[in-house]
């Protein structure tokens, strides 16, 4: 039975975390993500959970603490943001590569500097190399379906990687609104027990983890970890197939919005979607052939279904709430520019870095860059690619 | 997949390594030769040895065993030649020289 509520995004972790009861948390507080680990440490207070909550000295630590805990055979989580994050960096790449299924709420925040405590998406983007499995929320009502599916991918036999369930700081993460839950002995039976075939603890048989590689081994390791990330396509679909099944609620690696016929498209991740949306129904009503696609998984890259459902498009925005300093363009508009290549047609694409340091888009943006889509259909031409969305201007 | 690590080695495809490399079980280092690190190798004098043992505590790589009762036995499979039991031994039983290999 479906229970409604209004809550935060970080109230929805929190919960969903309560319902999953996971064994261990590495909890380490940092603006905006610290509300996870302070609601759920009331719920351990309250004996609502049997976790063995662990609160540590540094995310280092939190991280460090998850490695062990989900070696040992636990189900270890931990939350954090930004700066917490980065701290974590070094133990982001042990834990993929022991192929540890740990889970991590991220709440996006920008990442120092100069220090800022609001919402972009610069501190997953930076870790989007180290192995883990990375899945975006829009509103609340997604980061709670998240956090419930990133176990059962994460966890299982194809894919034995750790998973990254992101929301955007306070636009998600504080901000309350309406939510359907699902009743604790139903997310019991759909995230399952944790039941790994070898752990530290299993007396019958001893085992090291995380030995030292050397180059005659590295190589097939990585290529082990790289076929597991492959793995985790397919697995994803699954689990949101289940889902779906479970909850009515539709989930992929990303939502085409009003797509069928699009001329023109905004491509982007997170709570920007919504406004995105907004404005392409203002323009639909116009007469506006203006769609929408908002990647929820961006690790891995679904780089062949997104370039298939971008191909009848005629020109593409690429919107990054990030800065690579490549000097060419943020993270998505690489990898989605990377995976048009092998299309027959290509929509041209352009490039615009929205949102740093919680910077407002509101849906005169959006509408600015539809028109300016539609300029580059009419002229052909294309012009400067690599545009900085919001800031002032002399 | 249980592989055992003597089943494993650097020919082994990428199909058939342990998931992170995991070991499934214990005192794999016999396996390995790590021994051939080692530039000088430590000689022992048995006439000056008393099997004090006290080489044999202090040894890193646990390379000194005492063979029948009677005698050093080095395991130079993987002794590293770091040269402590020569520097402890109080009678001056071992040096370290050039090996014949």
């Amino acid at each position: 039975m479906a229970v409604k509520d209004r809550l935060s995004g970080n109230e929805a972790v929190a919960i969903a975390l309560r319902q999953i009861d996971p064994d261990v948390m590495g909890a380490f507080p940092i603006t905006p993500s610290t509300e996870i680990p302070e609601y759920f440490s009331q719920y351990v207070a309250d004996g609502l959970v049997h976790t063995e909550f662990v609160p540590v000295e540094s995310e280092h630590s939190s991280m460090s603490v998850c490695i062990g805990a989900q070696a040992a055979g636990a189900r270890a989580v931990t939350a954090t943001s930004s700066c917490g994050l980065a701290l974590m960096y070094e133990l982001l790449y042990v834990a993929a590569s022991c192929r540890l299924p740990i889970t991590l709420a991220c709440v996006n925040r920008a990442l120092s500097g100069p220090i800022n405590i609001n919402n972009d998406h610069s501190d997953s983007m930076g870790a989007r190399d180290s192995g883990w499995i990375q899945i975006y929320a829009e509103n609340n009502q997604e980061v709670y379906d998240n956090f419930l599916q990133a176990m059962p991918i994460g966890e299982h036999a194809s894919v034995r990687l750790p998973v990254m369930i992101c929301q955007d700081g306070f636009i998600t993460s504080h901000a309350v609104e309406n939510i359907t839950l699902l009743e604790d002995d139903e997310v019991r039976r759909f995230v399952g027990q944790y039941c790994p075939e070898q752990y530290l603890l299993k007396a019958d048989n001893p085992l090291a983890v995380g030995p030292y590689d050397i180059s005659a081994y590295y190589m097939e390791h990585k290529k082990q970890q790289a076929e597991a990330m492959k793995n985790a396509k397919q697995v994803i679909l699954d689990v949101a197939n289940r889902f779906e099944a479970l909850t009515g609620r539709k989930y992929g690696f990303f939502e085409e919005y009003q797509m069928e016929d699009a001329q023109v498209a905004i491509l982007l991740i997170g709570s920007s979607a919504g406004t995105a949306k907004v404005t392409a129904d203002h323009l639909r009503s116009q007469g506006e052939k203006v769609g929408v696609i908002k990647l929820r998984v961006f690790r891995p890259f679904p780089m062949e279904e997104l370039a298939s459902a971008l191909s009848h498009c005629k020109v593409v925005a690429v919107l990054d709430k990030c800065e690579g300093f490549s000097a060419s363009g943020g993270p998505l508009f690489a990898e989605t520019r990377s995976a048009l290549y092998d299309l027959d047609n290509r929509p041209q694409l352009i490039n615009y870095v929205y949102g740093l340091g919680g910077r407002d888009i509101h849906v005169g943006h959006f509408e600015e860059i539809y028109h300016h889509l539609f300029k580059i259909v009419s002229t052909g031409q294309l012009g400067e690619r690599y545009i900085h969305l919001g800031q002032r201007e002399a | 997949m249980i592989r055992k690590a003597s089943e494993i080695n650097e020919t082994s495809p990428w199909q058939e390594l342990t998931p992170g490399g995991e070991i499934y079980e214990g005192g794999t280092s016999l396996l390995v030769n790590t021994g051939d690190w080692r530039t000088e190798t430590p000689l022992v004098n048995a006439e000056k040895c008393k099997l004090c043992m006290l080489c044999i505590l202090y040894c890193p790589d646990s390379s000194i065993r005492v063979q029948g009762s009677q005698e050093l036995k080095l395991d130079l499979l993987h002794c590293k030649g770091c040269g402590i039991c020569a520097e402890v031994c109080p009678f001056g039983a071992i040096t370290l020289g050039r090996e014949e290999r």
